[in-house]
């Protein structure tokens, strides 16, 4: 089949086999090798990427159903070299260890951040509760995920723009 | 004048390699494509132990896509090749081949049978279901104890028997104690349990992978492995591919805790089907195959028997171990419960000790090295029967640990194994923990939730640990039969611009290598941090190493760096006297200068390293490097302590056990990076803890493997942990010249004994003593309701015994 997919800012057509998972798509056919795959029940969430602007194991969507969509991947969320809050955070906070895991998480955590601009730990905790890491012990990954809710500004990223919009905040950080 | 500047050593430095890594930017394995690359699925057997009858390949063969499609017989037609075990523990240990593919027998659910190589992953794994295998379906060996009665069906009908081998240690034999029999027979009490540890999943988040090319002057292999110098000597004597003919390397690596540790059939596999075919080959597994064919974890039942005075003087050990090492011997598999022999004594002056291993073979996967590897098994063994000890005694957990653990003013302190601790602190580290927790005001929460028969139940749990790290002294590993040396190596290279490369033979998964080395090179060499870069996990760059395990990467590897600057420094000092024309003995170095003593007159280290650049104007007979390499290979292992206070809340008519708090106050000597050490405390905390509550894998009785996905097998969560309260004392290690201890595996050492005396001490009024791990729900409430379990519940097919699990209370009873 035929499909369209925007993904980090360009448009790509493609031939996909129905089959093909979404995550599939993007690491075999695009090259977008930053989401990667960590099982395969859909437990892991280290496949997480947004699908028109909303968080999605990418390796329970086909690629067929984001015909049309908007993806961003790990790979789009910096821009202009600048790095997103939440991956800053995620460096600020020692958030992460061997890193597999990283990119989901910080998928996952900018979606959840759009949610609840200024979680609690326990709301930190139960959002992530779809992504599994074994190195961190997940402390310092909800420190990251409250920390970058202190320093979100647009311009950052898409996703950026968006939660600042929910928040009618201007400039965040310091 | 020496410039002041900054130590590095002792920053929390935010870490080198996260730029990647939340960039997705990363270079894993699977991520790497290669032109005309194919792609290798494995076929693996259903049933746990049977008879290959025939294997038909001819519709995979011809199946869309498929380039090739092997049977072991393909691969290795005369039954030659084995995948090595360098850790054979006794001279007369039993080891079966373990073949590449099974040709004749599969040993365990899981093992491989056949490979098809095709275009694409997923016309390979397609065709795999196009292969028709024949099995005879052969008794399945499951329990340790019925694998080694007598009459017993054998997992390898040749071995004779299912005991691989039985290793010993006796104090009074060794004479490093007393004769533990006389200890116990003369003792007033006598505590004897038994403990099971559980066969867990290392559950690295990457799933293993490799890629093999062949097509140039050598063969190339990438794989996601902790171990790419020892895969690369391994593969040699494996396959005799010629050493110098093969490239290993591990790129970026999602995790190992031991996991990565293993010489894989897979690896092998992708090497003979790339050679064969002149074509690149990549290998990547799903998780259902890791947690079915990647090697566990643990996996032991402990038979402890220990004595003491009535006032709680311990007086001797007695440990008894069945160690499962599945089917076949992984790579240190055999040696896992030996490492553990020598921590069952811990933090404790214990005068009579006795170790027995039987090693045993069950038609399941191997088991080989996970986090701590044998010493957590040994730390929860005491550390559980301490607290049944003070409850015999009627003595606070705590006092009866003070009374025997080894005190400051002692150390060193040579152990009743023949080990010398050379340093510790365990009052300061238990008093700082105990302050933390507030221990005194939680027990009398707990007296009062008790008097109030309170539906939620509180328990306090107490791990105090020491362990070995550093795997290292070689001759120590050498007595010990480990089929290698221990030491590390380390190169630096000082570049013309005065920039610094530097290559480490302890390969990182995680860890923070190039943060670390880096600090630690910016001190020695008095450059910036950012000036330095650490090159690691290629045989080709990092030439030499023993790799990373054990906590052994700092503690050997970072010394190593060490002596190499040192040298450097040396080789520097000679020239830089030649171009201030002054004598050598006149200079000193420090902060990146070499000063004239008591003079402003200086030149840098990188003024030194492009006059050596230019070689212009070199001292006589001086040669233009400034390049050097250093091995280290320390007389000790490096021995971090720790004291862990957990408290649970159970609630009684659930069995559900939340963490209320969890303090630790661990010594890891001197902390080069203190972020680095709090995240490897975080994460080893919860490897712990979920041994404690949640992990353990599960077979039916026909060996299959009912925690076979993520879907199964409960890792916890963000959702499931609490946050941790973690601090440090620092007795530095006077093993090394850093001072360091090492710390990887601290937090899962000392955890899970804490967690389980918490949960055990919650329920004790209800007669309650052990609980088999992992404590679900289900378990505690069995356990409340029977009164007592020290073994069964739900999940090991029979409700817990009755009462009286204290199986000998002798002595003055």
């Amino acid at each position: 089949m035929r499909i369209t997919v925007t993904v980090d800012g360009t448009k790509y057509t493609d031939e996909v086999e129905p089959r093909t998972l979404l995550v599939h798509h993007l690491r075999e056919k695009l090259g977008k090798v930053g989401t990667v795959v960590g099982c395969d029940t859909s437990n892991c969430g280290a496949c997480t990427v947004h699908l028109d602007g909303h968080s999605v194991k990418s390796c329970s969507v086909l690629a067929v159903q984001a015909d049309g969509c908007e993806v961003t991947t790990i790979e789009g969320l910096a821009r202009d070299g600048q790095l997103h809050p939440v991956q800053k955070a995620f460096n600020d906070n020692h958030a992460l260890q061997c890193g597999f895991c990283t990119p989901g998480m910080i998928m996952q955590s900018i979606d959840l951040l759009a949610d609840n601009p200024d979680p609690d730990e326990q709301a930190v905790r139960e959002g992530l509760e779809g992504n599994l890491c074994r190195c961190t012990g997940y402390q310092n990954i909800v420190r990251a995920v409250r920390d970058a809710a202190q320093h979100m500004s647009p311009g950052a990223g898409p996703e950026a723009e968006r939660i600042t919009e929910t928040k009618h905040v201007g400039v965040g950080g310091d | 004048m020496t410039a002041t500047i900054e130590p590095e050593v002792g920053k929390a430095r935010r870490r080198k390699e996260d730029e990647r890594l939340i960039t997705g930017r990363t270079r894993w394995t699977d991520n790497i494509t290669l032109p005309g690359m194919l792609h290798m699925a494995v076929l693996r057997s259903p049933f746990a132990h049977a008879k290959i009858v025939s294997i038909d390949t001819s519709a995979a063969k011809s199946a869309s896509g498929v380039v090739a499609v092997y049977t072991g017989k393909d691969l290795d037609p005369d039954g030659a090749i084995g995948m090595p075990c360098a850790w054979p523990i006794t001279p007369d240990m039993k080891a079966p081949r373990r073949p590449v593919l099974a040709s004749d027998t599969v040993n365990f659910a899981g093992e491989g049978v056949a490979v098809v190589v095709a275009r694409t992953s997923a016309e390979a794994h397609d065709a795999l279901e196009e292969i028709d295998v024949e099995y005879d379906e052969l008794p399945v060996i499951l329990d340790m104890e019925a694998a080694i009665a007598d009459g017993a069906s054998l997992v390898h009908e040749d071995l004779g028997t299912n005991t691989s081998a039985v290793w010993k240690f006796d104090s009074g034999e060794a004479g490093t104690g007393g004769n533990v029999e006389d200890a116990i027979s003369s003792s007033e009490v006598v505590l004897k349990r038994r403990f099971r540890q559980q066969r867990l999943v290392p559950a690295f988040m990457e799933p293993r992978a490799c890629v093999v090319d062949p097509t140039g002057t050598q063969i190339t292999m990438w794989a996601a492995t902790q171990v790419p110098h020892i895969l690369r000597v391994m593969s040699a004597l494996t396959l005799g591919i010629p050493e110098h003919k093969l490239r290993v390397i591990a790129p970026d690596v999602g995790g190992g805790f031991g996991g990565k540790i293993g010489v894989l059939p897979e690896e092998m596999m992708s090497l003979l089907v790339a050679q064969k075919l002149g074509k690149p080959v990549k290998w990547n597994e799903s998780r259902s195959e890791t947690m079915l064919a990647a090697h566990h974890g643990r996996d032991q039942i402990q038979d402890i028997t220990i004595s003491a005075t009535r006032d709680g003087q311990v007086t001797g050990l007695k440990v008894e171990l069945l160690a499962n090492l599945g089917a076949y011997n992984g790579l240190v598999g055999p040696g896992v419960p030996i490492l553990g022999a020598f921590m069952f004594n811990a933090i404790y002056k214990i005068p009579a000790y006795h170790f027995a291993c039987t090693n045993v073979y069950t038609t399941t996967t191997l088991t080989d090295a996970y986090r701590g590897a044998g010493r957590p098994e040994a730390t929860f063994a005491i550390e559980r029967i301490m607290d049944e000890l003070a409850v015999e005694l009627g003595m606070d957990p705590l006092e009866l640990r003070e009374k025997n653990w080894i005190k400051h003013e002692e150390f060193p302190f040579t152990t009743v194994c023949g080990l010398t601790y050379d340093s510790g602190n365990y009052e300061a580290a238990t008093e700082k923990a105990k302050q933390l927790f507030d221990y005194d005001g939680l027990r009398a929460e707990q007296e009062k939730r008790r008097a109030s028969k309170d539906k939620v139940q509180l328990g306090i749990g107490i791990s105090t640990f020491t362990e070995m790290c550093g795997l290292a002294p070689s001759r120590v590993l050498g007595s010990l039969d480990y089929g290698a040396g221990g030491w590390e190596y380390a190169s630096i290279r000082m570049l013309p611009t005065g920039k610094v490369e530097v290559t480490t033979g302890a390969s990182a998964h995680g860890q923070g290598h190039e943060t670390a080395w880096s600090q630690i090179v910016a001190d020695q060499l008095g450059v910036a941090f950012e000036d330095v870069e650490i090159l690691h996990g290629d045989t080709q760059s990092s030439h030499k190493g023993m790799d990373t395990y054990g906590s052994r990467s700092l503690v050997v590897g970072g010394i190593a760096v060490i002596k190499a600057a040192e040298k450097v420094v040396a080789k520097a000092k000679p020239i830089a006297a030649h171009l201030l024309e002054c004598a050598e003995d006149d200079l000193e170095f420090a902060g990146g200068k070499f000063t004239v003593k008591g003079t402003d007159t200086s030149t840098t280290l990188a003024d030194v390293a492009l006059a050596v650049f230019a070689a212009h104007n070199l001292p006589d007979g001086v040669e233009p490097s400034l390049d050097s390499d250093a091995t280290f290979d320390p007389e000790n292992f490096s021995f971090p302590h720790g004291t862990h206070l957990c408290a649970a809340e159970v609630d009684t008519e659930t069995g559900r056990v939340k963490l209320r708090s969890y303090v630790c106050v661990d010594d890891v000597g001197v902390a080069v990076n203190p972020l680095i050490v709090e995240g490897q405390v975080h994460g080893g905390l919860a490897q712990g803890i979920a041994q404690a509550l949640f992990e353990g894998t599960e077979h039916d009785e026909s060996g299959t493997l009912t925690t076979g996905t993520f879907a199964d097998y409960l890792l916890p969560s963000a959702a499931d942990l609490p946050s941790f309260t973690t601090d440090r004392t620092e007795t530095p290690a006077t093993s090394n010249p850093l001072g360091a201890k090492g710390v990887g595996e601290a937090g899962t050492i000392a955890s899970t004994p804490a967690v389980v005396n918490a949960v055990v001490d919650a329920v004790r009024q209800f007669g309650v003593n052990d609980i088999e791990m992992p404590l679900t729900p289900m378990r505690v409430w069995h356990a409340i309701q029977h009164g007592t379990t020290d073994a069964g519940g739900p999940g090991r097919g029979e409700a817990g015994g009755g009462l009286g699990s204290i199986d000998a209370t002798g002595g003055a009873q």
